[in-house]
């Protein structure tokens, strides 16, 4: 089985690290991901932008409406996610439109760009 | 991090909501400092013991104005007058708390809080200044430390000011749309300005300041996390962001200043330049352009640039005439002439240059730049004149060394032409 670790935690604590302190965490958190990236355990890791970078694309009586910042209704929960790799917002919206297309209920997509990404592989 | 620092910075995060909240509970400045205060101490024994609080927002207004109402009634006991008038809805203090979960009441408390402290009856530094005690909870000591001033001269500034705001009364209905769009505007400015502080301290002693642009980002971050569609509010984080990015390329080991086209691009903060372009392209979807949206989108040009000769000047210049509609100044029309000495040389950006001269005559960068243009076109005596103009009024250290080297590039350039005769 394949597990996904979100990572939760106060923003506006996060994001008021100072460069010194950020690159610590950053420093520990790759030492505990060294061990497993060696086991081959270990897929893709990703940094989020803050929320303020988000747009939410949300789907709705058959119409999608743009609006900016992680507007997912708390009745909502995260049920997966995709990452692509856009020249634009404008790019990746046109992929979530189409997502959204696709999937007949409503919902919505937030749309993060990310500031850190490190592949990692999987025995397949 | 140490075992409290989590609590540190949990409070200094808090901070503005909690604030804002016992703000208009207690429409005292002082008072509400002093009950948010007493919360923290009493955070500092209870969360070590128990955990972190679910909200520690609402964990603090609620002691807090708890530990305020025991001292008003203390105090009301000890004299004679009755201070309940002071204090607004005391008795569904419950149901209070609950509303103030709701993160739409912190949007207008937080807003009010900003709001009070860029009051437009301040002067520009007191409004400065009392936004980082009240909001960003920095010591007098601090603050004094990031203005180069004595703290009694501090101290006696921020209490001016806060007297001031207390004459002035304090608009506590929540704000309508007209009201809340020109108070964003005043507290984006204010946001600038705190920046703006710490951008040119840097200049000064090494490190004094900046603490003050981190903390203008921080607060441009949680104003954009209350309004998350303005695009203005987002254009000023981009363009703090972008600013803040080259902050360790702006100087050299010695505290010289590297102009920008002279900076060592790989020390650019690339994480800060890839949130606000990230920014900038959520902002342009709006089609609302702003002030700061167009500065923040010329500051991006210069950092999507490899190398400085890949920079596009032409979409620079571009810009700098829509900053010239939008917000005319000729502080703005002295930068675009930067742009324009770089596509079509400096004898046209002279031409810019020159009619703005009985405006900008007190003005560092306008005689810096002239004299930059003058010695191009090899008019040294004026671009001499130019410089030593700049020197009398470089504001500091930095800025006038750096003019210095200009003239001993002009005086080693004269003695050479002199010699080869």
């Amino acid at each position: 089985m394949l597990y996904a670790v979100l990572c939760y935690n106060d923003e506006s604590v996060t994001s008021a690290w100072s460069k010194e302190e950020d690159d610590k965490v950053m420093r520990d958190l790759t030492a505990v991901q060294r061990k497993y990236v060696e086991a081959g355990k270990l897929g893709p890791v990703a940094r989020l932008l803050p929320t303020t970078a988000a747009t939410t694309l949300r789907h709705a009586a058959g119409e999608t409406i743009v609006i900016d910042g992680p507007f997912a209704e708390t009745k909502e929960q995260l049920l997966g996610f995709y990452l692509i790799d856009c020249g634009s917002l404008d790019e990746a919206l046109d992929f979530a439109r189409e997502l959204s297309a696709a999937n007949p209920s409503a919902g919505s997509y937030e749309i993060r760009p990310l500031s850190l990404f490190k592949p990692g592989e999987l025995p397949s | 991090m140490t075992d409290t620092a989590w609590i540190d910075l949990a409070l200094v995060s808090a901070r503005p909501h909690a604030m804002g909240a016992l703000l208009r509970y207690f429409r005292n400045l002082d008072m509400a400092e002093e009950a948010f205060q007493e919360a923290c101490i009493r955070a500092l024994t209870a969360w070590p013991k128990s955990g972190p609080p679910r909200d520690p927002a609402a964990w603090l207004i609620f002691v807090g104005r708890n530990s305020g109402i025991d001292k008003v009634r203390r105090q009301a006991r000890e004299t004679v007058l009755p201070p309940e008038e002071l204090l607004s809805d005391l008795e569904d203090r419950e149901s209070e708390l609950a509303d103030r979960l709701d993160g739409s009441h912190y949007r207008d408390d937080i807003l009010r809080l900003l709001f009070v402290c860029s009051n437009p009856a301040l002067p520009a530094t007191q409004q400065i200044a009392l936004a980082l005690r009240v909001v960003s909870g920095l010591s007098v000591r601090q603050i004094a430390r990031a203005f180069l001033v004595s703290e009694a001269a501090m101290e006696q500034r921020i209490t001016r000011a806060k007297a001031r705001v207390a004459a002035a009364g304090i608009p506590f209905e929540t704000p309508d749309a007209a009201d809340r769009a020109e108070r964003l505007a005043a507290v984006a400015t204010m946001i600038y300005l705190v920046f703006n502080e710490g951008y040119s301290a840097m200049n000064g002693p090494e490190g004094v300041s900046a603490d003050l642009c981190d903390e203008a980002i921080r607060l441009a971050r949680l104003l954009l996390r209350l309004f998350p569609a303005e695009p203005e509010i987002m254009g000023l984080t981009a363009l703090l962001l972008l600013q803040h990015s080259r902050a360790r390329a702006r100087f050299d080991a010695h505290g010289a200043i590297v102009l920008l086209e002279d900076q060592d691009r790989r020390l650019w903060n690339r994480g800060m330049i890839t949130e606000a372009l990230a920014m900038i392209d959520k902002a342009m979807r709006h089609r609302r352009p702003g002030p700061y949206q167009v500065q923040a989108a010329i500051a991006a040009l210069h950092a999507r640039a490899e190398r400085p000769e890949l920079t596009d000047w032409e979409e620079i210049d571009l810009l700098y005439q829509t900053l010239e509609r939008l917000q005319p100044s000729p502080v703005v029309t002295l930068n675009r002439a930067v742009a324009v000495s770089k596509r079509k040389g400096a004898e046209a950006a002279l031409a810019l240059v020159d009619p703005l001269g009985e405006r900008l005559s007190g003005y560092f960068y306008y005689h810096g730049l002239r004299g930059a243009l003058l010695k191009q076109m090899g008019r040294v005596c004026e671009a001499r004149v130019a410089f030593d103009r700049a020197i009398s009024l470089a504001t500091n250290a930095a800025e006038a060394a750096y003019i210095r080297t200009q003239l001993d590039h002009l005086a080693a350039e004269t003695d050479l032409a002199e010699e080869k005769q």
